[in-house]
């Protein structure tokens, strides 16, 4: 299982603050999670656009479409932070 | 040898719903430390407009553990750029109304050079790499506060 978090503009559009799902067949990585959620459709697919300005941590840390995932890691979904 | 005991510096990182007393936490840091020198603060400010609108309310969210953790790793890296002895950070989450303070940044050096440049270092990146959000609530509604280029450029002259 991954424990997804969607936070800011991320949580309302998707309607809820998480879900843990289990770690898809083949995804390796941030850029297939991204890719597995992506093909759910909207609001997904257009929240998540590459177009579209997010980042990604995992397991509490900046993360990149390369960071590798593994079972049991916490992948969370954000906007651009604006705090200060 | 013969040298009276430096007392450690302090690190102190907070989130919370409430206010803080800057005077008391640099007040706190003095009192009993004739090493430190200098003494540089930073507050910042809910304001009543943003982007041309009327901002009467404002919400800030943020990520609890990441917050913590990227808060910690901000203040090490100032610690090993700059002679710092004692960092405060207080972050404010929840509802703020124009005039309210959000934000302390407190830090104690010897000299004054190193508290200034931390200080500003660490503003710069607390605001492009802490897991903060705000929302505001003008006369048209709510809106999410777009993250800023500028505040970018600000963190990136320090790489």
């Amino acid at each position: 299982m991954v424990e997804l978090l969607y936070f800011a503009r991320l949580r309302e559009r998707f309607g809820r603050d998480g879900e843990r799902v289990p770690l898809p067949e083949g995804v390796a990585d941030v850029a297939g999670l991204t890719a597995w959620l992506r093909a759910r459709g909207e609001p997904w697919s257009a929240e998540l656009a590459a177009s579209r300005s997010w980042r990604v941590a995992v397991n509490q840390d900046m993360a990149s479409a390369d960071t590798p995932l593994r079972d049991g890691d916490e992948v969370a979904y954000f906007p651009p932070v604006t705090g200060g | 040898m013969g040298e009276p005991s430096i007392p450690p510096g302090l690190t102190d990182i907070r989130v919370q719903e409430a206010d803080f007393d800057a005077g008391a936490e640099m007040a706190r840091l003095r009192a009993g430390n004739p090493r430190i020198g200098a003494v540089a603060s930073f507050i910042g400010v809910c304001r009543d407009r943003n982007d041309g609108a009327e901002v009467a309310l404002m919400t800030l969210e943020h990520y609890p553990g990441m917050t913590e953790k990227a808060l910690a790793a901000i203040v090490a890296e100032a610690r090993g750029r700059w002679e710092v002895i004692d960092v405060v950070v207080v972050h404010r989450v929840g509802p703020m109304r124009p005039t309210d303070q959000i934000v302390l940044v407190v830090v104690t050096s010897a000299h004054r050079g190193d508290a200034f440049a931390a200080c500003e270092f660490l503003m710069d990146y607390l605001k492009t790499r802490a897991p903060f959000w705000k929302k505001e609530h003008t006369p048209g509604g709510e809106r999410w506060v777009e993250a800023r280029a500028a505040d970018d450029a600000a963190a990136e002259r320090w790489r």
